[in-house]
């Protein structure tokens, strides 16, 4: 990439954010209207609030249940993902209620959840799981079942089966779809975070913003909001790394199938 | 080496059934080169499919070296038509050659000579880091004849490998094969719809009637074992080799297993169709 290249996708990515902000700055600058405080007042208590200990008391704590429960939903997804994909009579048994379970929105499940599982952090968890792993799932099995025939093919005729197929072909042959389907996952996983621990808990960003908010605290409140946004852009920026690494040679594919 | 008897296919669909195969018997022995050409839609595939353990027979059955075909047999490898579909996009070259002897526990080092010489032998010495996509069509067949190189097999089975490369490539891999053939002494099945390829390429060609399909004939192709393609294209007697399977292709088009069981109904559209070349030939 040159230079010119360079500045031109900064600008591109930046762009758009630094005019909204610039509008909410000019916007709320004069605001008096206790709901809607100034910008400025909003970043200063973001410093004071987010950079001290509530950084270890809140929001460590909800990250790591946004991790557990989303590597538990990629490693339940993925592999009843493979097993449903493969096995052509399970997935006529379970496609339907599969579609069932998608389809009811998994915050509905957090009182559900708590009763059996109380409001700890296995609850959060449990929520989180609950609403990543359909994606994961239902892609995975897409993916499974779309695994070339002639590679297929391929394998069995040199050989390679059981877990060696598993490994080389079936993964990674679905891994396009297992990766769309994680992608999707994670803005979930975020918003469950955030909402299992609305309803009960005692630290974490949700629980935190709850709290400013009922105890009238309203730019404490913002620049929680504020840091969600954040989070939720870093994590897609780490996401949109980790695949470009990953699925470097599903992008050159496409491209090679593209511009023949 | 590779006995076929008796081969049948059906298809059972849900409304009808296809018979794709009829009832085919050959035999190829072991070294050879064969040809297997038909008309389009003949069934070629099903029958390579069948032979290669990767589709079972209706009746029938496929006998390699003597013991019964009833699943992909080791010592055995295929190259599939679709290149682009038969190699591992997310494995460079290399490792997919490599991928098939993992199986076979050969060591590292072994392993190592065993690719390097695979790639070197299709002209890809330089190409181990690549991957498929970023080749042409040319170089990812072979690839995928370096993987069956690098195996090893005793039986090569090729499902028209080289239908979807330009002509000049073309050329290229069928020299290409004939050496390897000669080279590792493999026994080889080729399975193609050109005819000039059909009659260049082998020992012996095979021609099957259309679907439902029966062996129309069993040619030997009495070319010099040196081949090029210049001086063998041009020579009269492949010329002569060209015009009979063309023709036996024309009348395949017209017979099939079920006309052969009626041959009495149909005698007077069979004698309709000159067959001259076949008179020439025919000792």
């Amino acid at each position: 990439m040159t230079v010119v290249a360079v500045v031109r996708r900064t600008l591109l990515v930046l762009g758009l954010p630094v005019v909204l902000f610039a509008l909410w700055w000019f916007a709320t600058a004069d605001s008096t209207d206790f709901y809607f405080p100034p910008l400025a007042t909003i970043l200063e208590s973001f410093g004071k609030v987010w950079t001290g200990e509530r950084l270890l008391s809140d929001v460590v704590p909800s990250l790591l249940r946004l991790t557990a429960g989303y590597l538990l939903a990629v490693v339940v997804g993925v592999g009843l993902g493979l097993v449903v994909g493969m096995r052509r009579t399970v997935r006529d048994y379970l496609e339907p209620v599969l579609e069932l379970f998608r389809a009811i929105p998994p915050p509905v499940l957090v009182p559900v959840i708590m009763l059996f599982a109380g409001i700890g952090d296995t609850m959060k968890v449990l929520v989180i799981v609950s609403g990543c792993m359909w994606p994961i799932l239902l892609n995975t099995v897409e993916g499974v079942r779309a695994v070339d025939e002639v590679l297929s093919d391929t394998c069995r005729s040199y050989g390679i089966t059981g877990t060696a197929r598993l490994r080389h072909l079936v993964l990674r042959g679905a891994s396009p779809q297992i990766v769309t389907g994680m992608r999707q996952a994670l803005s979930i996983g975020i918003i469950l975070m955030v909402i299992s621990e609305m309803f009960a808990a005692s630290n974490g960003l949700g629980f935190t913003i709850v709290q400013f908010q009922r105890s009238f605290a309203i730019p404490e409140m913002w620049s929680g909001v504020l840091l969600l946004g954040v989070l939720g852009f870093l994590l897609s920026l780490l996401f949109r790394f980790a695949e470009n690494r990953a699925m470097a040679w599903y992008h050159g594919l496409r491209r090679a199938q593209r511009n023949p | 080496m590779l006995d076929v008897q008796d081969l049948q296919k059906i298809y059972t669909g849900r409304h009808r059934n296809v018979e794709a195969l009829r009832n085919l018997t050959f035999h190829i022995a072991e070294g050879e080169l064969v040809c297997l050409v038909g008309p389009s839609g003949c069934g070629k595939t099903t029958l390579l499919k069948c032979m290669a353990g990767l589709l079972a027979p209706t009746r029938g059955e496929v006998r390699l070296d003597g013991r019964p075909v009833d699943g992909p047999p080791p010592g055995m490898a295929v190259v599939f038509q679709e290149y682009g579909r038969s190699l591992f996009a997310w494995m460079n070259v290399r490792d997919n050659v490599a991928l098939p002897l993992r199986r076979k526990k050969l060591g590292k080092a072994r392993e190592r000579e065993l690719v390097d010489h695979a790639l070197e032998v299709v002209g890809l010495a330089d190409a181990h880091q690549a991957y498929p996509w970023q080749l042409s069509g040319g170089m990812q067949q072979r690839v995928a004849i370096a993987r069956a190189v690098a195996y090893e097999p005793k039986v090569l089975l090729m499902d028209e490998p080289f239908a979807a490369v330009d002509a000049q490539t073309r050329a290229e891999l069928e020299d290409l094969i004939r050496r390897l053939w000669r080279e590792l002494g493999v026994t080889v099945l080729f399975v193609t719809h050109d005819i000039d390829e059909a009659v260049y390429l082998g020992q012996r060609t095979i021609i099957l009637s259309k679907s439902p399909t029966v062996v129309q004939e069993d040619l030997t192709i009495d070319l010099p074992d040196e081949r090029d393609q210049l001086h063998t294209r041009s020579s009269t007697r492949f010329a002569e080799l060209r015009a009979h399977v063309y023709e036996q292709i024309q009348r395949a088009k017209h017979h099939s297993g079920d006309t052969e069981a009626h041959t009495e109904a149909h005698t007077a559209a069979e004698d309709r169709i000159p067959e001259p070349a076949l008179q020439k030939i025919e000792p």
